[in-house]
């Protein structure tokens, strides 16, 4: 019946050629037509020629789905070039004609029994991308065939095959066994198939997230090493992808597999490198720094990394987007190679900007006057952006490098000598934050600043000078003149120029109130009557009452002194940033944002982190807990910035009910760049967001990321990066206040045995920020005691009392009296052991007393010891991780928001909280009297009365008493 | 992995779209064409982010290679590269003819399934392509040790090629000073050997590899004595044992057939610069700039410079250029917008020079002149091979010649006044060219 067909066709074409070509040659199908003829022909020849001209439609895009049973048909051949265009064929129509799809299947199983490997393993492969239900079930028996083949070949192709099946359908497979089939590939003898094998299972079981299917085990990892030297170039980074996962024993099988990793950094390819480096990266954690296999392995990792960027530019960009994370991580790796990040001539744009990046980050003060120099070179190059950032690298570098400020503010000068118009902008942008970091000491560069006013038309150039005017009102004579010529136009300017406006002339009028009186109460009706910003107006109106009210404290609040800004302002988060280092040669760290953020499904969401070190020669039983097994250097967890700030406000639980209502919808982003600015209002909101502005505007990775914001967002959360938020957050975590500083019950200081019938009992409480010992006489002799009077000895915080010992009435004997003794702590200072012992000395009339107490060092925490979350992160990571210790709380029944009230009460602050896996951390700052910051990083696991503490000071002598207290306050 | 393959013409024309995976839509060929190909902006990022699906691109010679995927894949960059390699290899130069169905299905077929890189050789893949069904132990061979290498190669000449090819780059700054150098070299090899043969090449005592980590960099200039060479990094072909390099310093393999890059290697310690190039620009007014270029030698008597090509950039309204040089002969080239000046040989401390006075069009561009780098290229041939030596024993004809091809980069320095100013740097060469001669081939 067909060939009959067939030859019908046939004629007809051949008629129609011959004859009466208008009848058949229809545009429209004809050619369809015609190939559809010549597909049914007799002559081999002819048929391959059809199939490569149907082929050559389809890859072009035109619909040849019509063609299906015609093509299959061609499909039993023995020509095996034209069994692989009728294959190409049907992966890509199979889809669309199920039905017809199943004629295929035959074909197939036939196939798959073929003496000729080549077509075993084309048939399997084709098979595999048929996505059609119906074909699968047909497709097992083959598969489980082929996955036993004796080509290897053949077997690496299968393996591959059920990842795809895995993909289509993966409850058969798991019922079919193929998982198991695939696992003993691992130990097949070919290093191709092993390598396949495993770049299956890695991918199956991403989609498994606690399934143990990749199994690593020492034996399976020898294996696999030994694979390593053998397979193609893409095996050996399957293998060293999956070799990142595993989790070495101890610090030797971590460095024995380093050992057999490292020849892999001499590999052409540089994915390879780049997937040795993470495996390198991963395990080089577990080894102990004082090892000399640590140090040699350090410096092995610089050349590859070097070599990298001399390969193309494509590929530079992704060496110096990993290298921008390896640095940050390690800086010590790449630190001689600063030259090698010189921007040259042809490099691409985006490398200049990844080299210009990665330059201040090695930026120190030992290279610092050659960065300056090439900077000072970029800043006349043509590309706006690359200039721009330039300028930018040149205020950063001022800022990370004190002895260079100077330099860089001189070089400023020059560039804003050049006119050019986004350099003077973009210079004055800088030299703010320059100001905020050294305050007075150059102001001398105001008058230059001044002469560009009028060329200023960006909003963040001109909020920036308005800041400089209003800052330094009293040294700018015709700082009133200035602000005014700003004021014409208010209503014209950005909501970020008006909100520094009405900031710098509120701090104008403090500062010279005789002269500005009719200025100020011009800005505050136009803030306040005719704008619809609602920030605008709050901060209008809450000037304006305070003005109002009481000008001197309007004085403290808008001219109180400003926190210095921190030296690094766009780093990752550490606990981040571990995870991309886990994510090293991969989308993630070329992104820098985890897979989750990119990733849709369940797919490469399980979050990686890097294994804790081991302490040095001993070894860590299970690896699961080796982060928390004794002093761990690693796992620095702070605030997530930037891209996770919004998952975690969402994360907040926003306990008190009655919240100020919806958040402003004004743009965050503004918001948060204007608070850069300092406006007076920081000190009176504990404002948080202002780091976070620069970094938007710092980082241009953030952009695209940004680009897209995940769509499920409830509409009332599009803002959260606002400081609206930030300020319900606050509310949140004040709500739980009154509780008030915990002090300890009074013990015996000194019995009266000891002190001719005079007891003493005390403790030490802070009240309302002045700390104070609390203390009862109890006169146990037979005499009145009259005369008293005390006395410190020099201790380690220089506390001292604040006035003399009030005991007024003599004590009669059996009498006790309550005494409150205030304390300062500007007495003289010297190092006790324990720190917070106190050496107290007590006189009356009978004689003088010596006795020894301990305070709490939790009497020592100030009230605002809350420290801003980007400068939290910035000191987290500044402190060495020496100087971190980790205790364990036991026995705390409290949970995570319970414990944060209750250790605000004791002024440690709760910074932010993040919850991961069950587990909440809670991030928490203090000061203590003396300026020394502490932070803190406490993990709560529901259901677990013991609490994981961190501590990360920069006097690391504080971290025991503080922990000390931190129990108290907690079990008390 | 990667989800889809998509190559394009310039014009944005589709020539091949294999999608792997089933995440990949079909319209992921459109949103790239329009976001990438057809932006206005200059792309930004070698990797972009649309609508949920990452793009890697790369443009070859008129060609766009993107690969896409909605995972978090490792870099697919080198196999992008890679297919670019075979097709040159295939078909001589990468142009849209190469895409023809047949070579297709078959090339994209064997390096990528399911989005996973397969197989990259290019002497494996030709094999594939003019397969014809007949049994063949190429399924044993891409999938064995040696996938870069078929059994039963038979050459009536066995002959190995080695070039060695180094580029010198240089960074100066505005003032003249030398900010940093290196030589990256590459080693070209040509092999027809019959049979398998074991490849083995010695590294000179000479040559002081960083990596070896036990000397550390500042020690390492004190301790060896001026001779030697530090070679900071090296890189090698797939078919070097990489742990026996690691241990045992020897550099041994069983070559692929024909051409291919052995290995690369970079240095950056005690370049001494083979040339010193003067540039001194001076702009007469708005339409007329002088170009003065002087070129001295500074290497070893024994050595003689060959064919050497001094290419000086010129602005883009350029209208006309008057030369005049001592030695060699110069020609403006209109499409390169540059002056190439050519020398046939110099010796050793040998100066030349050239005058060019350049007449530019008035124009309204604002823009300045970025002013690039000027390059140089030439030729070092050494002579010496050590043939008895060699113990080859099949036949004893082995062609060694040594190129040395610098290539220098420097940044220029814009300075907008008209007012004259001295720029520019000098390429250059290295000590480390004469170290590869020192290498002992062995082929056994």
């Amino acid at each position: 019946m067909q060939e009959w067909a067939n030859q019908l066709c046939e004629n007809r074409q051949f008629g129609s050629k011959m004859t009466d070509s208008k009848y058949f040659t229809t545009t429209k199908k004809g050619e369809i037509f015609e190939l559809k003829a010549e597909l049914n022909s007799d002559k081999k020849e002819k048929k391959k020629e059809a199939v490569k001209k149907v082929i050559a439609s389809m890859t072009v895009g035109k619909d040849v789905s019509a063609l299906f049973p015609d093509v299959v048909n061609c499909m039993q051949t023995d020509n095996l070039e034209l069994k692989k265009l009728v294959y190409l064929y049907l992966m890509n129509y199979a889809k669309s004609q199920p039905d017809m799809a199943i004629m295929a299947v035959n074909t197939f199983v036939k196939d798959c029994e073929d003496p000729n490997p080549l077509i075993r393993a084309l048939a399997v492969r084709t098979m595999g991308c048929i996505r059609v239900d119906k074909i699968t079930e047909y497709l097992c028996e083959p598969l489980r065939k082929c996955l036993k083949d004796e080509d290897p070949y053949v077997r690496k192709t299968a393996a591959v095959c059920v990842a795809k099946l895995h993909d289509i359908n993966a409850q058969l497979v798991e019922d079919q066994g193929f998982l198991d089939t695939l696992k003993d590939l691992i130990s097949d003898s070919n290093p191709m198939v092993v390598a396949n094998a495993v770049a299956a299972l890695s991918e199956i079981a991403e989609s498994h997230p606690n399934s143990n299917l990749l199994d690593l085990n020492p034996q399976t990892i020898n294996k696999l090493l030994t694979a390593l030297n053998e397979c193609t170039e893409w095996g050996q980074i399957f293998i060293l992808d999956c070799l990142a996962n595993y989790t070495p024993r101890d610090d030797r099988e971590s460095q024995s597999i380093c050992e057999r990793v490292t020849p892999r950094l001499s590999h052409a390819n540089s994915a390879v490198v780049l997937s040795a480096v993470k495996v390198l990266m991963k395990f080089m954690e577990m080894l102990p720094k004082d090892l000399d296999y640590y140090g040699t392995l350090l410096k092995k990792l610089a050349p590859p990394l070097v070599t990298l960027l001399s390969a193309e530019p494509e590929l530079q960009y992704v060496a110096l987007r990993n290298i921008n994370l390896i640095v940050q991580r390690r800086p010590e790796i790449l630190k001689h190679e600063m030259k090698v990040f010189f921007v040259k001539y042809n490099d691409p744009i985006y490398v200049k900007l990844e080299k210009l990046d990665i330059m201040i980050r090695l930026a120190s003060q030992a290279n610092i006057a050659q960065v300056l120099a090439e900077l000072k070179e970029y800043a006349t190059e043509v590309d706006v952006d690359f200039v721009r950032k330039a300028v930018r690298a040149i205020g950063r570098c001022a800022i990370k490098v004190e002895q260079s400020a100077e330099r860089c503010v001189s070089t400023l000068l020059d560039l804003i000598q050049t006119k050019v118009n986004y350099v003077v902008q973009e210079a004055i942008v800088v030299i703010k934050d320059i100001f905020r970091k050294y305050p007075n000491k150059y102001e001398s560069v105001i008058a230059t600043l001044c002469e560009n006013l009028d060329s200023l038309d960006e909003p963040e150039a001109r909020a920036a000078m308005i800041w400089i005017v209003g800052e330094y009102a009293e040294r700018i004579d015709n700082a009133d003149e200035l602000l005014e010529s700003f004021l014409e136009g208010f209503h014209d300017e950005s909501t970020q120029v008006q909100l520094q406006l009405l900031t710098a002339i509120v701090k104008l009028f403090l500062k010279k109130p005789t002269e500005t009186q009719e200025l100020v109460q011009q800005v505050l009706s136009l803030a306040t009557q005719d704008s619809d910003n609602p920030d605008l107006r709050d901060r209008g109106y809450i000037y304006w009452r305070l003005l109002s009210t009481d000008p001197v404290a309007a004085k403290e609040v808008v001219l109180a002194e400003k926190p210095l800004i921190s030296e690094e302002t766009d780093l990752i988060e550490p606990t981040l940033l571990e995870e991309l280092i886990c994510h090293i040669g991969t989308l993630a760290s070329v992104y820098h944002k985890p897979p989750s953020a990119f990733v849709e499904g369940s797919r490469g969401v399980q979050h990686k982190r890097l294994p804790g070190s081991a302490g040095s020669g001993e070894s860590v039983e299970s690896p699961d807990t080796g982060s928390a097994a004794g002093v761990s250097e690693a796992p620095p967890a702070v605030i997530p910035s930037q891209g996770d700030l919004l998952g975690d406000l969402l994360n907040l639980d926003l306990t008190p009910p009655t919240t100020t209502g919806p958040p402003p919808p004004s743009s965050g982003m503004q918001m948060g760049a204007m608070d850069l600015l300092g406006g007076g209002l920081d000190s009176l909101m504990g404002d948080e967001s202002e780091p976070l502005g620069g970094d938007l505007g710092g980082s241009p990775a953030m952009g695209a990321g940004f680009g897209a914001p995940p769509a499920a967002m409830p509409a009332s959360f599009t803002a959260p990066v606002s400081g609206g938020l930030d300020d319900l957050f606050d509310l949140g975590g004040g709500v739980g206040m009154p509780m008030g500083a915990y002090s300890p019950p009074k013990t015996v200081w000194l019995p009266a045995m000891k002190a001719k019938g005079l007891e003493i009992s005390g403790t030490f409480a802070r009240r309302a920020g002045v700390i104070q010992m609390e203390m009862t006489l109890t006169n146990k002799a037979m005499s009145v005691m009259t005369d008293f009077a005390i006395q410190f000895n020099r201790n380690s915080f220089g506390l001292a009392p604040a006035g003399p010992l009030q005991v007024l009435t003599p004590l009669s004997p059996n009498q006790s009296i309550e005494v409150t003794l205030p304390l300062n702590t500007v007495g003289p200072v010297m190092k006790m052991e324990p720190l917070n012992n106190l050496q107290v000395a007590v006189k009356n009339n009978i004689d003088v007393f010596y006795f020894s107490c301990q305070y709490p060092i939790s009497m020592l925490f100030v009230e605002d010891g809350k420290m801003e979350r980007q400068v939290f992160l910035a000191t987290w990571k500044d402190i060495p991780n020496d100087n971190e210790s980790q205790f364990q709380i036991k026995d705390c029944h409290l949970n995570s928001d319970a414990a944060s009230n209750k250790l605000q009460g004791s002024n440690i602050f709760t910074i932010a909280k993040r919850t991961v896996e069950g587990q909440d951390m809670l991030y928490q700052s203090m000061k203590l009297t003396n300026g020394i910051w502490v932070l803190a990083e406490l993990r709560v696991q529901a259901g677990n009365p013991n609490y994981t503490i961190s501590l990360k000071c920069r006097a690391p002598e504080v971290s025991q008493c503080v922990f000390q207290s931190y129990e108290a306050v907690l079990k008390n | 992995m990667i989800g889809g393959l998509f190559i394009y013409n310039h014009k944005g024309e589709v020539l091949i779209s294999r999608v792997y995976r089933d995440d990949i839509g079909r319209n992921a060929v459109d949103a790239f064409r329009v976001n990438i190909i057809h932006a206005r902006q200059q792309v930004r990022s070698p990797v972009t982010n649309i609508a949920h699906t990452s793009f890697f691109h790369a443009k070859r010679s008129n060609i766009w290679l993107a690969a896409a995927t909605k995972q978090n894949v490792i870099m697919v960059f080198e196999s992008l590269y890679k297919m670019c390699d075979v097709m040159a290899a295939y078909f001589g130069k990468i142009s849209e003819d190469c895409w023809t169905p047949k070579e297709n299905t078959v090339l994209t077929g064997n390096i990528l399934d399911f989005g996973y890189p397969q197989n990259s050789e290019t002497g494996a893949l030709k094999t594939f392509i003019t397969q014809q069904g007949v049994k063949s132990q190429i399924t044993s061979q891409v999938t064995g040790q040696i996938g870069w290498r078929r059994e039963g190669i038979k050459y009536r000449r066995n002959e190995l090629f080695l070039d060695v090819l180094e580029s010198v780059n240089l960074l100066m700054s505005p003032q003249g000073q030398v900010l940093s150098t290196n030589v990256s070299g590459r080693v070209v090899m040509k092999s027809y050997l019959s049979g398998m043969p074991e490849c083995k090449f010695g590294m000179n005592d000479k040559i002081v590899i960083e990596k070896q980590g036990k000397g550390g960099r500042s020690e390492d200039g004190g301790k060896s004595s001026k001779q030697s060479i530090a070679i900071d990094d090296c890189t090698f072909h797939h078919c070097v044992r990489l742990s026996k390099f690691d241990s045992e310093r020897s550099i041994s393999f069983i070559p692929p057939d024909g051409e291919y890059e052995l290995m690369r290697y970079r240095t950056t310690k005690d370049i001494i610069l083979p040339f010193r190039v003067i540039p001194l620009v001076r702009e007469v007014g708005r339409t007329k700039l002088e170009v003065k270029v002087v070129i001295k030698s500074n290497f070893k008597s024994s050595l003689l410079a060959q064919k050497i090509e001094v290419h000086i950039p010129t602005p883009l309204n350029t209208s006309g250029v008057q030369l005049i040089c001592m030695k060699g002969k110069a020609k403006y080239k209109a499409s390169e917008n540059a002056i190439i000046w050519k020398i046939k040989r110099m010796a050793e401390m040998e100066e030349s020079q050239i005058s060019a006075e350049i007449k530019l069009l008035p124009t309204n561009d604002k823009k300045k002149w970025t002013r690039p780098p000027l390059s140089m290229n030439f030729e070092v041939r050494y002579l010496k091979v050590f043939e008895s030596k060699l113990n080859y024993s099949d036949h004893d004809v082995i062609k060694w010649f040594v190129t040395s091809d610098e290539v220098e980069s420097t940044r220029c320095a814009a300075d907008a006044a008209g007012a004259d100013e001295k720029k520019e740097g000098c390429p250059v060469t290295s000590s480390s060219s004469s170290s590869l001669l020192l290498f002992l081939l062995s082929a056994l």
